[in-house]
């Protein structure tokens, strides 16, 4: 006799169950807290505090800590908490000129005012797995360098000092905010940079990857490759002046690319521009690379039918909340639809069936 | 969930998509953009759906939702506890106790009332979109009214099948202006809506939501000689007998038997409790 799908309530419900328990895995191995993933997984926290458009470590670790350690599932935890937060305002720009910088380093000049600072890079090392890790994780104290005490200034700025690079047009237009208001194309620069910088890292590296390999090539240096902290500044109306409400950590890429020029402009170099919450080096330099390739209108260049230089493609497909909801929602229910395509597809094969038997019956009538 | 506000967005996103649902009354058939806000439930599983729900539901409303027509599926369970959750309204699997009714694929059988508002999940809001990607160029032809390219696709279905070969999310047109994705409800499902209640779509992740007013002319694309035919299994329903009800196949066993059961779970029960009976039907306790 046929059971009904019934008792879906008492399913989730065991099925909610089980998950914590596999979440929480060994009981006789300690349970992670917030402050070990803070602090040791660091990096998965800046991604997710990036992708989730929400700068909030403490959530973050929270949430990987959920979504047991599945970045996307736990930068979509970040993003639906976000939607309940109310916006009070806006905050004025950052100024990254005025950044405290933990590293800094430039791929294009050997030297610069505010000098070549390493930082905690995994550049240089060597990927050998580390077994003394295994056993204990205490390391030496790191050698510390009094930090500098003037602004480091953009490396670009002593380009634009030559004229040799394009200036950024000065605008006060208010910029748009794609959490407030829906995507449109042409989406212009401030809102595609948004869509970027929040965009899935796998994703926005591919795309630039690809313009590197050919698909619409524009040759890019790092200029100048920054992270640090920088302070968030409100203006209060009721005050009259702007405030610090928070200190955040950046990493931005400004890639300097080359530009034949065109009637109008003289040759000169080009830029891309990446600027990621927290240490996210691969995607600040990825989003600059891609940021250029989307730039070919505004430039004169051509349209080399480049995926990259697509922005209805690129935008409409960086974001990896409504990627992966969309692919994995074809795991639900959909007997429906194929119920109708099965009676569809019995009825044309019927005709195919009866046709071919017309057809064949004539022959032999022949 | 008092951290929470009524039905969960807070009360500006509300206003924000009930302008969006007004325009698109006004507008039938129109895909309205809105800034669609990210739910605690995968984009393409419904947020279009919630959010419209969310901003159309009051205290006083009841609740019903329903997946593939019927109430216990495991995504529907989920958006009505959210919504019991969320927004503590009354719910039912009644169909006509419903004031507002939130549907992924399915219109109930029952007729609907000038009372109730129906409110469809969309996964691709734009019918033109699988013959044309862009949205730029998609957007374009409806401002123009320029559907030749589906009637191109209608056609060369036809020369090639010798059917429309379309079985469900078949295309319609509004009121003789807009053409419109009805979601994917199985074409059986395309003459109910023409209807007397308010019907809603709403695509989370494509932040398009459209509308079609009460007693509104829908249209199903077709030719003369081909004309729109609303197609289901050949078969009554197994459990109530019905013969004018859209039926879900279901695979018996592993030497191929099947039955054919209602999709809309409410309209088979309420048939066995008035007596009615299928081939495999028992007496509804």
């Amino acid at each position: 006799m046929y059971v009904a799908v019934k008792g879906g309530e008492r399913a989730i419900a065991n099925a909610h169950a089980w998950l914590a328990e596999e979440r929480r895995g060994d009981t006789d191995v300690a349970q992670l807290s917030l402050a070990q993933i803070r602090e040791q997984l660091s990096l998965a926290v800046n991604r997710v505090m990036a992708e989730g458009s929400l700068y909030d470590p403490e959530l973050a670790a929270l949430a990987i800590k959920q979504a047991r350690g599945d970045l996307i599932e736990a930068i979509f935890l970040i993003r639906a908490y976000r939607t309940t937060l109310p916006r009070f305002g806006y905050s004025r720009p950052v100024e990254t000129s005025e950044m405290t910088c933990d590293r800094r380093i430039s791929a294009t000049f050997k030297d610069a005012p505010g000098g070549q600072v390493l930082g905690p890079t995994f550049d240089y090392t060597h990927r050998l797995l580390d077994f003394k890790l295994a056993a204990d994780g205490e390391v030496p104290e790191a050698p510390v360098a009094e930090p500098r005490e003037q602004a480091t200034p953009h490396i670009t700025a002593f380009l634009q000092g030559e004229d040799i690079i394009e200036r950024e047009p000065i605008s006060d237009a208010v910029p748009g905010d794609l959490t407030r208001e829906p995507m449109g194309f042409p989406a212009g620069r401030a809102v595609r940079l948004q869509s970027l910088t929040r965009g899935d890292e796998g994703f926005i590296l591919g795309m630039a990857y690809s313009t590197q390999r050919g698909y619409a090539r524009n040759h890019a240096f790092v200029g100048e490759l920054r992270i640090g902290t920088v302070p968030v500044e409100m203006e209060i109306p009721e005050l009259g002046f702007a405030i610090e409400v928070a200190e955040v950590e950046l990493t931005e890429c400004e890639t300097v690319n080359q530009f034949k020029g065109s009637k109008k402009v003289p040759p000169q170099f080009t830029r891309g521009y990446g600027l990621v919450f927290g240490q996210s080096e691969r995607k600040s330099i990825a989003m600059a690379l891609v940021d250029r390739a989307l730039r070919w209108e505004e430039l004169g260049e051509e349209n080399l039918g480049a995926p990259a230089q697509d922005e209805e493609f690129v935008l409409s497909h960086s974001d990896n909340i409504q990627a992966t909801g969309f692919l994995e929602h074809i795991k639900l229910p959909h007997y429906v639809d194929f119920q109708s395509e099965l009676e569809l597809v019995r009825k044309l094969r019927r005709e195919a069936a009866e046709l071919a038997e017309t057809l064949a019956s004539r022959e032999t009538a022949e | 969930m008092s951290d929470y506000n009524f039905a969960y967005l807070d009360e500006q996103t509300k206003r924000m998509i009930r302008r969006a649902i007004l325009k698109g009354l006004a507008v039938p058939g129109y895909q309205v953009p809105f800034a669609s806000r990210e739910m605690p439930m995968p984009y393409g599983w419904g947020t279009g759906g919630v959010q419209v729900s969310a901003a159309a539901l009051t205290l006083d409303d009841t609740l019903k939702v329903i997946d593939q027509g019927a109430d216990d599926t495991t995504n529907a369970v989920s958006i009505r506890q959210f919504f019991e959750k969320t927004a503590g309204v009354a719910t039912t699997e009644e169909t006509k106790k419903a004031s507002v009714i939130q549907t992924r694929h399915r219109i109930p059988e029952a007729e609907l009332t000038e009372e109730q508002i129906l409110v469809y999940q969309v996964p691709i809001p734009e019918p033109l979109r699988f013959l044309e990607p862009r949205e730029t160029e998609t957007r374009k032809m409806h401002a123009l009214q320029e559907y030749g390219l589906m009637h191109v696709k209608l056609y060369e279905d036809i020369s090639q099948h010798g059917a429309i070969a379309t079985a469900y999310a078949y295309p319609v047109k509004v009121e003789g202006r807009y053409v419109m994705d009805p979601s994917p409800i199985p074409k059986f499902d395309n003459p109910k809506m023409e209807m007397a209640a308010i019907q809603l779509f709403g695509a989370g992740r494509e932040q398009r939501i459209y509308a079609v007013p009460p007693y509104t002319r829908v249209v199903s694309l077709d030719f003369e000689d081909y004309p729109f035919e609303a197609t289901k299994a050949e078969h009554p329903c197994d459990l109530c007998g019905a013969e004018d009800s859209y039926l879900d196949e279901v695979i018996l066993d592993d030497a191929g038997c099947r039955m054919f059961v209602c999709s809309d779970t409410d309209y088979c029960r309420t048939r066995r409790e008035a007596g009615h009976l299928g081939r495999m039907g028992e007496q509804a306790a």
